[in-house]
């Protein structure tokens, strides 16, 4: 059996049993879409919109950052903590299927179940007025490596602490970046002694780079990146040296 | 050459120690029991062998070579005691993932058939009874074609059906060569399957035997069922010379000694006279379960 062949057997029945879970992942898109409208017809939450710039723009910018938050970063602690309790890693841990494996095949689904839901959430913003520009395109990649980056600090978070305290974390850590994490508000427009914080924080710096991108709100978008990459590197170090199977 | 070896092994969870320099040999072909009271470290034995573990100190060997390595992931197939089945899959559908990732997907329908899987096969293992996620595990372990197999109380929560099924699997296992190691609580289902018996208490192995020889390394004994607190005190002055009688568990009576027809015979009439039927009545070497709590009660006392 070559070790791709198993790889992508194990992201099959992993995305399986995601997709087949159709509440939980329609909670999932129920929040970004909601706040995706909400965002777009009221003003009830300030969005720093720089003129000639309409506010689907700015509002598909931070409900994108809202699904890879909570699809690359929430979804897989928590999936990890879950396997992690209920000993499905340790059990796929016997099989041929390489621990490493394991890991890649559980990226590859969460990075197609959030490009899926970001897919719904562009094609809601365009019902909205949304209309795409060739700097959108950037938004594909941007995504990626923003569930990548986000995706490495959920499965640090999934595997360095015990599997209870993992879930709670999750899930808290979640709510704090929603309201004060550079997502729907940019950090820019956060009290200065606070924005000085959120700024180098994973989700501003997508908030800001998918900002840039498709609200063309000013900032150094090379920055943002660097911030993404860096933040990749942190949270793979921490999975490589911490990861505990249950 | 021994299916797996473990030698003077230590394993601590954080400061929790499990095994104290626990040795052990399986040998290939045979049904080796794993046996032990709660905590004697008998799933820790089965993480090490699964390459889930690694020893503080001492030496681990599965099938020729490291455990965990790919050879012994391909070659020896765990059922858990955690079963570690994901919640959100389907019971046939995580059997045919098993052989996949085993190369073997044609074995899967055969074992999911075996074990009546397809009974509940729309139901989430979430949602299944304790012995159907069981069934579900065990069918996990048997797709393929395992060299060594590694069961850790198969038939917990089982009904007497699955856990007759699981025993004739067991015995098929061992027909087709295949060796097995039976992590157990339940003294019976050794006694019936095995054919090597180790025994663990508090992170050692305290014996490691053929069945045989350790049942018979006991006494030759009678034992019988009757009515709770017998009033004894004629019955050794009947019985020959050397033998002594009493209730070792409430309701149950041995006779331990120089056990020859004579005894059985005096026995019997002695029951007649006083109006007690001796049910039961079984003469023979102690049973596994004599030896078990000999070993056990001799550890403990080590305290």
């Amino acid at each position: 059996m070559s070790s791709t062949y198993l790889v992508v057997s194990q992201a099959r029945l992993d995305l399986r049993i995601v997709l087949r879970n159709g509440e939980q992942l329609l909670l999932t898109l129920l929040i970004p879409l909601a706040l995706l409208i909400a965002l777009t017809l009221s003003d009830f939450v300030s969005l720093d919109v720089p003129t000639g710039v309409s506010r689907v723009d700015a509002a598909l910018a931070a409900v994108l950052t809202v699904a890879v938050l909570s699809g690359a970063f929430t979804s897989l602690a928590l999936s990890i903590g879950f396997d992690r309790r209920s000993g499905a890693l340790l059990l796929l841990a016997t099989t041929p299927l390489s621990r490493t494996g394991i890991l890649v095949a559980r990226s590859l689904s969460t990075l197609i179940v959030v490009l899926l839901q970001a897919a719904v959430l562009v094609a809601a913003a365009a019902l909205l007025g949304w209309r795409p520009s060739v700097a959108a395109f950037g938004t594909l990649g941007v995504v990626v490596l923003g569930s990548f980056s986000l995706g490495a600090l959920g499965f640090a978070l999934g595997g360095a602490v015990r599997a209870e305290a993992s879930l709670a974390l999750a899930n808290g850590i979640f709510l704090v970046l929603l309201f004060a994490g550079g997502v729907v508000v940019p950090a820019s427009a956060l009290p200065a002694w606070l924005g000085a914080v959120v700024q180098w924080l994973p989700s501003a710096a997508l908030g800001d780079a998918l900002r840039s991108l498709l609200a063309a709100a000013p900032g150094a978008m090379g920055l943002d990146l660097g911030l993404l990459i860096a933040w990749a590197a942190l949270g793979v170090l921490i999975t490589a040296r911490t990861f505990k199977w249950d | 050459m021994p299916a797996a070896v473990i030698a003077d092994v230590h394993l601590a969870y954080g400061r929790a120690v499990a095994l104290r320099g626990l040795s052990l040999t399986v040998s290939q072909g045979r049904v080796t029991a794993l046996l032990g009271p709660n905590g004697a470290g008998k799933s820790s034995a089965v993480a090490l062998l699964a390459g889930l573990r690694r020893p503080r100190s001492g030496h681990v060997e599965v099938l020729g070579g490291k455990p965990g390595r790919y050879a012994a992931r391909q070659a020896l197939h765990v059922m858990l005691q955690e079963e570690g089945l994901p919640t959100g899959a389907r019971g046939p559908e995580i059997v045919r993932h098993m052989a996949r990732l085993r190369g073997a997907v044609p074995s899967a329908d055969e074992a999911i058939a075996r074990l009546g899987i397809d009974a509940f096969g729309r139901t989430s293992i979430r949602r299944l009874s304790g012995g159907e996620r069981r069934r579900v595990s065990l069918a996990c372990a048997l797709v393929g074609s395992p060299r060594m197999v590694i069961l850790d109380e198969p038939t917990s929560g089982l009904d007497p059906r699955g856990r007759s099924l699981v025993w004739e699997i067991i015995r098929e296992l061992r027909d087709q060569g295949t060796t097995v190691l039976l992590a157990t609580h339940l003294l019976d289902e050794a006694e019936a399957l095995c054919d090597d018996v180790a025994i663990l208490s508090r992170g050692r192995c305290l014996a490691q035997e053929p069945l045989e020889s350790l049942v018979s390394s006991g006494q030759e004994q009678v034992t019988f069922d009757a009515p709770l607190r017998l009033d004894l005190s004629g019955l050794p002055h009947a019985l020959p010379e050397g033998c002594v009688v009493n209730e070792a568990a409430p309701g149950r009576y041995v006779v331990r000694g120089p056990v020859d027809p004579r005894v059985l015979a005096t026995l019997t009439s002695w029951c007649a006279e006083h109006g007690v039927m001796p049910r039961n009545l079984r003469a023979g070497h102690g049973s596994l379960e004599a030896a078990y709590s000999r070993l056990i009660a001799q550890d403990e006392g080590v305290e």
